[in-house]
């Protein structure tokens, strides 16, 4: 057979294709279903009208992650009821229909995509979507994972496929070695910023190369999950034995031999050597530098020592006037009022971990709010464990309760109008973390460097720290 | 059960010259508590349309000013309704009376989103809609036919052809249900799902 080398994308996607038929779009199966408060009440309407059942029940796993409060979350009634009523809808709909369900009082409670793979329910070769754009992040297991519409969770609750039609394929090849206090988070605000917001729409992105290979789970997951920033329906990595390692302390085996063969599943997701992607772009890691954005996308970002635009286009106009920066100038030095260290992109341990490193035995800057909110109760218990809460109360942070928080501001966690947030999170979007609110995104290191200095600072002079 | 069919319409355009239109500035996320799919349009680009207080218009933005009014297409610019997968924003563009959509480019999920709820994406090159962007500020009453069978869009008597998805077309033309559409295939999904237990 000519032409048979493919890759993973293609591979994941070929193995899924329940129908396919000229003109039409190929019907996919779906692995695994991720459900959460906001984007699924009105796809349960519309399942009770046609009176049909969530097809595949033991597939389909809910949580409670963006309107949930972050703190006093146990004290009825919430300040917004909205809220309340949403997420009890949800409670009521699992319930009614038979779904696992991870609540305020689980263990397991926490953001969508930090609990997917912490359960080891995220896997190599899945198919895995959320109503919810970041569900990119499981990507970084091997696993094809995309976000969807309200129509599009309804469509899965009530067939478990999707129809869709392929994307092109992108390989994005990261060479050599990370600066130390440089991040993954640093390498994908760059890759953003070198092909823009666009720059993905119609592909699947394949993350390779060494840098990649030496990323740990956590790290991979941060740069899948911004994918979505660049436009890209999906972005994957193949997986490894650092895969494997993350894995298979995760997933619960009968036996030895059913470990074996699911590792060996696992490995052979793999895009063939010599296949063809539609595009390909290479970074040597060396180059990047921490990044944090100016505007008001996330590809509106620059390196530390940069300078920002000095004039361009009116999209940079509005960006800059929004953000109240001066056109040429620098980051550094920038002042700051707030501070999120969290959200599906930054809020595991291993962030954490850093966040704390750098914060320990100091004193967040005089006026500076931090909020530091782990994603979920598994990284929060673990933090505790290994005493970071205390480093955080200690300095003059907030430690809180897993969830979504100020990445959305959907449950009250608000950045005041005309406030700078140097954030974690992924999107900078005008009014994301509140009306007004003006979000440098950057990675948990140089977040951290900016609660201390109350300025944005550079994260490769705190390397005796980490 | 869905109504996710467009209906050929002949209608004014309301100008959004911007690019990356986010689906956060379409809907901000403090109205997504929602359970319903009402109410929306009202709130279609709330912090754009409203001063901080959230009540005192805007008199430069697009949708506060008389001369659009009764617009039923909005014409965009590059990369609109990129961001959040919140289907919440078609929602509120046909709460707010609008039809269809015109850009450069439209991000994947939104253009996914739109297509289940008979919201029509047109897409024309750049070239044709800054001259439509300059147009329809100099005379905002020129009306704009939409033809989906066709394909064309007919602007000061001149027709331009869209591309489209054979199947979205079908969908958008027929008001095509299409979870009825995949389970007239249970029988394969059946199939696949013992194959592969």
């Amino acid at each position: 057979m000519v032409n048979a080398k493919k890759t993973l994308y293609e591979k994941i996607w070929d193995a899924h294709v329940v129908r396919e038929a000229k003109g039409e779009p190929t019907i996919l199966y779906i692995d695994l279903h991720l459900i959460h408060e906001v984007t699924t009440p009105q796809a349960f309407t519309g399942l009770h009208n046609r009176k049909l059942p969530v097809r595949r029940t033991d597939l389909t796993i809910a949580t409670m992650d963006h309107s949930v409060p972050s703190i006093n979350r146990k004290k009825l009634p919430w300040p917004d009821a909205l809220a309340q009523k949403q997420v009890g809808m949800l409670a009521d709909n699992c319930k009614k229909y038979g779904i696992t369900l991870y609540d305020l009082d689980s263990k397991h409670q926490g953001i969508v995509h930090v609990i997917g793979p912490e359960l080891g329910l995220t896997q190599p070769g899945k198919t895995v979507v959320c109503g919810d754009s970041h569900t990119s992040t499981h990507g970084a297991f091997g696993a094809l994972a995309f976000g969807i519409g309200t129509s599009e969770v309804e469509h899965v609750l009530a067939t478990q496929c999707l129809l869709q039609n392929k994307t092109k394929t992108m390989a994005i090849i990261i060479n050599g070695t990370l600066q130390p206090g440089v991040y993954s988070k640093d390498i994908i605000l760059r890759i953003i910023h070198e092909l823009g917001i666009a720059g993905g729409i119609g592909y699947t992105f394949e993350y390779r190369g060494s840098a990649i290979r030496a990323l740990s789970m956590e790290a991979r997951m941060t740069i899948c999950n911004m994918s979505i920033e660049a436009g890209a329906r999906a972005g994957i990595i193949a997986p490894d034995q650092t895969t494997v390692d993350y894995l298979e302390k995760r997933v619960k085996f009968k036996n030895d031999s059913e470990k074996k063969k699911a590792i060996a599943r696992w490995l052979s997701w793999q895009t063939d050597k010599g296949a063809k992607f539609d595009k390909e772009i290479v970074m040597d890691a060396a180059t990047i530098e921490p990044m944090v954005t100016w505007g008001t996308n996330p590809g509106m970002s620059v390196g530390i020592t940069k300078k920002i635009p000095d004039g361009g286009g009116e999209d940079i106009k509005q960006a800059l006037e929004y953000m109240g920066l001066q056109g040429g100038q620098k980051m550094r030095g920038q002042k700051i009022d707030y501070v999120f260290m969290g959200s599906c992109t930054n809020s595991r341990i291993e962030d954490l971990r850093v966040e704390a490193s750098i914060i320990k035995g100091k004193k967040i800057a005089p006026g500076v709010t931090c909020y530091v909110v782990p994603g979920s109760y598994e990284v929060k218990h673990k933090a505790e464990a290994e005493g970071l809460d205390k480093i955080f109360l200690s300095a003059g942070c907030e430690w809180r309760e897993p969830g979504c928080s100020m990445c959305i501001g959907m449950n009250g966690d608000l950045v005041p109008s005309g406030k700078y947030c140097a954030s974690t999170s992924n999107r900078n979007f005008m009014g994301r973390q509140g009306k007004g609110a003006r979000t440098l995104l950057m990675s948990p290191a140089m977040a951290a460097v900016a609660a201390i200095e109350g300025a944005v600072g550079d994260a490769r002079e705190y390397l005796e720290d980490v | 059960m869905r109504t996710s069919q467009f209906k050929d319409l002949t209608a004014t355009l309301a100008p959004l010259l911007r690019d990356n239109v986010d689906t956060d500035q379409i809907i901000p996320a403090r109205y997504l508590t929602a359970t319903n799919k009402k109410g929306f349009g009202k709130r279609l680009f709330m912090d754009l349309r409203y001063e901080e207080d959230g009540k005192t218009p805007r008199p430069d933005f697009v949708l506060n000013q008389k001369k659009f009014k009764g617009a039923k297409i909005l014409l965009g610019h590059k990369n609109f309704g990129c961001g959040s997968s919140r289907e919440h924003a078609p929602w509120a563009l046909l709460g707010a009376g609008f039809n269809a959509v015109i850009a450069i480019s439209f991000a994947d999920i939104f253009r996914n989103n739109s297509a289940k709820n008979g919201l029509l994406l047109i897409e024309l090159p750049r070239k044709i809609i800054d001259m439509m962007h300059t147009e329809v500020v100099e005379n905002p009453k020129e009306k704009a036919a939409i033809n989906l069978k066709n394909q064309t869009i007919t602007w000061k008597k001149q027709a331009h052809s869209f591309p489209i998805n054979p199947f979205v077309k079908r969908c958008l033309m027929e008001g095509l249900d299409d979870i009825g559409y995949t389970l007239s295939f249970a029988d394969q999904i059946k199939a696949y799902e013992q194959k592969t237990r």
